[in-house]
């Protein structure tokens, strides 16, 4: 095939971006572990509010101190609809519904997942100080717009930490 | 062969107004065409409604199911049916400048009435209130049954459409052999083979998922079986909107534009990497998905970045096209020949513009499709911003300016109200940019998408978007201004235009065509390359379904959304 220099040099340049894409892509998975909520675990949803997994929603802390919140989704609401967390520390959320696909989004950071019916979603992030809305973002019937929670996030140092759980949930 | 050589050509002495006999597919090719535009029309008011009401601001009969409601149909009609249909119509015409006619023209017949039968069936639950589900459907958000069955009789429909395609391309080879066929014809086959292998996985999800089990033959569905089948479509579904907008780019417009092509044997190239590469993909619409592991989804990341080569070869091809055609047409220096592009030519400055937007639309895609980045954007307004750059302009718009070019010649009449088709590219270019903008900032924001009102309760943090959506909604109003436009002037064109002789199809010279034409080369193969695209599906799905199919599912059953 006949190819103009030019052409020749536009896609050795597009290779050579390209080359960057992958290896900044990788060098971030696989360097840095930076994934998408990508957490492989299943549920029955018709039951979830009373199995031991999210029976009690919200924050707790595992017998090794780490933070964790427990957040069911229904049409429309979170539960729980408010939630203190502590500034600058790891938080792993553990999501699922009981009825249709929701999208669990804490606006303005990165922390989101879609929250299926069957499955649990798991995601460790951590926040700056301050007050966060927590949106539903994938379209779940009539109510949608008006599924939300709040968020407070205080410094570590304010904030009550509940009772150390006896025994893993898990 | 081509339709010139076999019919005998109008003499010079005979008055225009003496019209040539119409060519065999036309009324087909009409037909499509007719359903495109009606369907654009009712998802273009929708459109404006929504723009409207997500401002925030109070309209008569605004409530929230009205709103879900017409999201649906707006994307049902716009995603599915206007694209399709104005892609079919498309392949005839290209089919039948190739071959003088199109295969099995009876088949095609049926096949067209029993993909409107569906479209009808579809969208008319959706205007009862039975089927607020989005045109992505994601169970267990339960529609009517029959919005299933439609939707699988206008694929079912569409297949007949890229059998007769394929078929058409066929015959194109056999009767030069050794000839490559035209880029067009190339084009139209490679989307063809592309649309077959994408949609079964939709096919799938509705014949052993949906169907029966809105039917409630089955009590429960898994929702994340149903979301991956979905996108292992969804994605290539998009270049099926895109590949014959890049068809016309390469074998219309720099003809129009008064140049010729490029490298043509570099766009046969860039098609059958399209089919190949399509659709071993979709997981990078399911990053924030839980059941699937991240290495499948790191997987399906890298494949979507290689399908930017060939979209950006096409940049390359389609914009040094374009200057060729500046300078003949008398443009000098290193910018003087984009002030010469003939900008009021309603197909030109259609392609333009919309290759303007989906120069940001593309790079917006690359953040979309960027394994880290994609939590800070996925399923805000950003989203819906995006792909009305790519799918809502630079495939709409190439469409609307494929229609001024076409319709003509499909119906031996004369465009009608050419002003408001010199116009209402210009608007789209306006609506759009202020409607996306401003929903890309907006989803950085943190706006979700898909959402009736904005406020949250009144949360502090929603008002930020306050003045974005409002912008947004005057882009709305803009852009609904220049579909009614687009809709007018096809009316007029195809019911009252002048009845005159149609200069015929002839596609885009090519520079640079060595003495004694190409000679059919390995990007010509389509059967093969095929076949490699079958391979490269296989090794991408094949473990994340089985793995999804040996976890321990419980199933949902349906919700109405109202």
């Amino acid at each position: 095939m006949n190819i103009d220099l030019y052409e020749r040099i536009w896609m050795w340049g597009v290779g050579v971006v390209l080359a960057l894409f992958f290896t900044s892509t990788a060098v971030a998975a696989l360097g840095h572990q930076i994934h998408p909520p990508s957490h492989v675990e299943t549920i029955p949803p018709g039951q979830a509010l009373s199995d031991p997994r999210f029976r009690r929603q919200g924050v707790s802390l595992d017998q090794r101190g780490r933070v964790h919140a427990r957040v069911v989704g229904l049409m429309f609401t979170w539960l729980p609809p408010e939630m203190t967390l502590p500034a600058d520390t790891p938080v792993t959320f553990h999501l699922t519904s009981i009825d249709v696909i929701h999208g669990f989004q804490i606006v303005r950071t990165n922390g989101q997942s879609m929250v299926v019916p069957g499955y649990v979603s798991q995601f460790t992030t951590r926040f700056a100080a301050g007050e966060y809305l927590i949106a539903c973002n994938e379209y779940c019937g009539v109510g949608h717009h008006t599924m939300a929670a709040k968020l407070h996030v205080v410094p570590a140092s304010q904030w009550k930490s509940p009772a150390r759980e006896v025994a893993d949930v898990r | 062969m081509s339709a010139d050589a076999v019919k005998p050509r109008i003499s010079v002495e005979t008055p225009s107004r003496v019209l040539p006999r119409e060519e065999p597919a036309n009324p087909l090719i009409r037909a499509n065409i007719w359903v495109a535009v009606l369907a654009f029309g009712v998802a273009a008011a929708m459109a404006m409604m929504q723009a409207i009401s997500r401002a925030n601001l109070e309209l008569p009969y605004r409530s929230a199911s009205m709103y879900y409601m017409s999201v649906t149909a707006h994307g049902v009609l716009m995603a599915l049916v206007f694209t399709t249909f104005f892609i079919m119509a498309l392949g005839y015409a290209v089919a039948q400048k190739e071959n003088g006619s199109i295969p099995w023209p009876r088949f095609s017949w049926a096949m067209f009435w029993l993909a409107l039968a569906g479209v009808v069936m579809a969208i008319g639950t959706v205007f009862a209130f039975k089927s607020s589900v989005l045109y992505t459907f994601y169970p267990p958000l339960q529609a009517h049954p029959l919005f299933y069955i439609g939707l699988t009789l206008l694929v079912v429909g569409s297949w007949g459409w890229a059998a007769s395609m394929i078929v058409a391309w066929r015959r194109a080879r056999a009767a030069n052999p050794g000839r490559p066929v035209s880029l067009a014809m190339h084009a139209t086959a490679a989307n063809a083979m592309l649309w077959l292998l994408a949609t079964m996985g939709v096919a799938a999800e509705m014949l052993f998922l949906l169907i029966p089990w809105s039917l409630g033959l089955v009590k429960t569905v898994d929702p994340m079986l149903a979301r991956t089948l979905f996108w292992f479509f969804g994605h290539p579904l998009v270049y099926f909107w895109i590949l014959p907008a890049y068809a016309i780019w390469y074998t219309v417009l720099p003809r129009e534009a008064g140049g010729k092509l490029f490298s043509e044997p570099l766009g046969r190239m860039v098609f059958t990497l399209f089919l190949v590469l399509s659709t071993p993909v979709g997981l990078h619409h399911q990053f924030q998905d839980p059941g699937i592991p991240a290495g499948w989804k790191l997987f399906h990341t890298f494949n979507t970045m290689i399908i930017s080569f060939p979209s950006l070869v096409t940049a390359f091809t389609i914009v040094a096209s374009l200057e060729v055609a500046g300078r003949l047409r008398g443009g000098t220096g290193l910018f003087g020949w984009i002030r010469t592009l003939p900008w009021g030519n309603p197909l030109v400055s259609s392609v333009l513009l919309g290759c303007l937007l989906f120069l940001v639309g593309g790079f917006g895609g690359a953040i979309n499709a960027a394994y880290a980045l994609n939590s800070v954007v996925h399923n805000t307004a950003w989203i819906a911003a995006h792909f009305h750059l790519t799918v809502g302009s630079a495939a709409a718009l190439t469409f609307m300016g494929a229609a001024y070019w076409l319709v003509p010649k499909v119906s031996g009449r004369e465009l009608e109200l050419k002003l408001l088709a010199k116009v209402q590219p210009y608007l789209w270019f306006i609506g759009m940019a202020l409607f996306s903008f401003t929903g890309h900032i907006a989803g950085l924001q943190g706006l979700p998408r898909r959402v009736f009102a904005t406020s949250f309760g009144d949360a502090a943090q929603a008002h930020a978007w306050q003045t974005l959506t409002s912008i947004s909604a005057l882009g709305g109003v803009i852009l609904f201004t220049s579909a009614g436009f687009f809709v007018l002037v096809m009316l007029g064109t195809l019911l009252a235009g002048e009845r005159r002789a149609q200069p015929p199809i002839i596609w885009a010279e090519s520079l640079g065509e060595p003495p004694g034409g190409y000679r059919t080369g390995l990007w010509d193969r389509l059967g093969l390359w095929f076949v490699v695209a079958v391979v490269l599906v296989a090794i991408a799905y094949a473990i994340p379904l089985w793995d999804l199919l040996h976890l321990t599912r419980y199933g949902s059953p349906g919700f109405k959304p109202f």
